[in-house]
């Protein structure tokens, strides 16, 4: 679970897509490519973002749903809770005061 | 050359004929029997009836069915239509309960959106600067 986790994390194009599915969850696979070539310009096959899509279900940050005849992919940022829990969040320091 | 016409395949003929004139709001041009049950069935533009025609045809060949399943389970769009506003035609059509699977999306100066057209196909819309 961890090594997939990881991997997944690790590739630049596979944390924009979950940048993308963060601002609007439940995307076809059209979207997901319409938005990475449009505004991101990552000119990516549509099979290369399928790929990418399976290694990131494979880490179980995006979900897939069947609705009738479409598929949309969900984000899950769940398993991200495995990295904090490994590597415990302190919380922020009081001496350190934020003055914005 | 210049293309005059181009189609969509269409589950039922008469289905499409009314979702593609009383939803979207295209004219009939041309609907000549063919056969025992198909028809030459065109719509044009209400705003240029003299522009290109679609043709809604049969989808009886067995081909369609995969091809087609194929591309609305990743939500790929078969035509795509120009309209003046995408959101205020998301917002209109979605009142007459079309289902989009896309919501209106600005991408750099286009806003494009996808909705089912009940007859087998995805749809897209688009605005694009003039």
């Amino acid at each position: 679970m961890a090594d997939d986790l990881f991997k997944a994390l690790a590739d630049p194009t596979r944390r924009t897509i979950l940048d993308e599915l963060t601002e609007k969850s439940g995307q076809t696979l059209f979207e997901i490519c319409a938005r990475l070539s449009m505004k991101h310009q990552l000119g990516i096959s549509r099979q290369g973002v399928s790929q990418h899509l399976a290694v990131l279900e494979a880490a179980g940050l995006v979900e897939t749903r069947r609705e009738g005849r479409y598929k949309f992919h969900d984000l899950n940022t769940a398993p991200l809770r495995h990295i904090a829990e490994r590597w415990p969040v302190r919380d922020t320091p009081g001496p350190e005061k934020s003055t914005s | 050359m210049k293309i005059q016409l181009t189609s969509v395949f269409v589950d039922d003929q008469a289905k499409a004929e009314r979702f593609y004139t009383e939803i979207l709001g295209f004219v009939k041009k041309h609907d000549v029997p063919l056969g025992e049950t198909d028809r030459w069935l065109t719509v044009v533009s209400r705003d240029d009836p003299a522009g290109v025609e679609l043709l809604l045809e049969p989808s009886g060949h067995p081909a369609v069915k995969p091809y087609r399943d194929a591309l609305v389970q990743d939500g790929i769009p078969l035509a795509q239509f120009a309209v003046e506003d995408v959101q205020a035609e998301y917002d209109r059509l979605r009142g007459l309960g079309v289902r989009f699977t896309q919501e209106p999306l600005e991408m750099g100066p286009v806003t494009t959106a996808v909705f089912d057209d009940t007859c087998g196909n995805l749809i897209q819309i688009a605005t694009v600067p003039k």
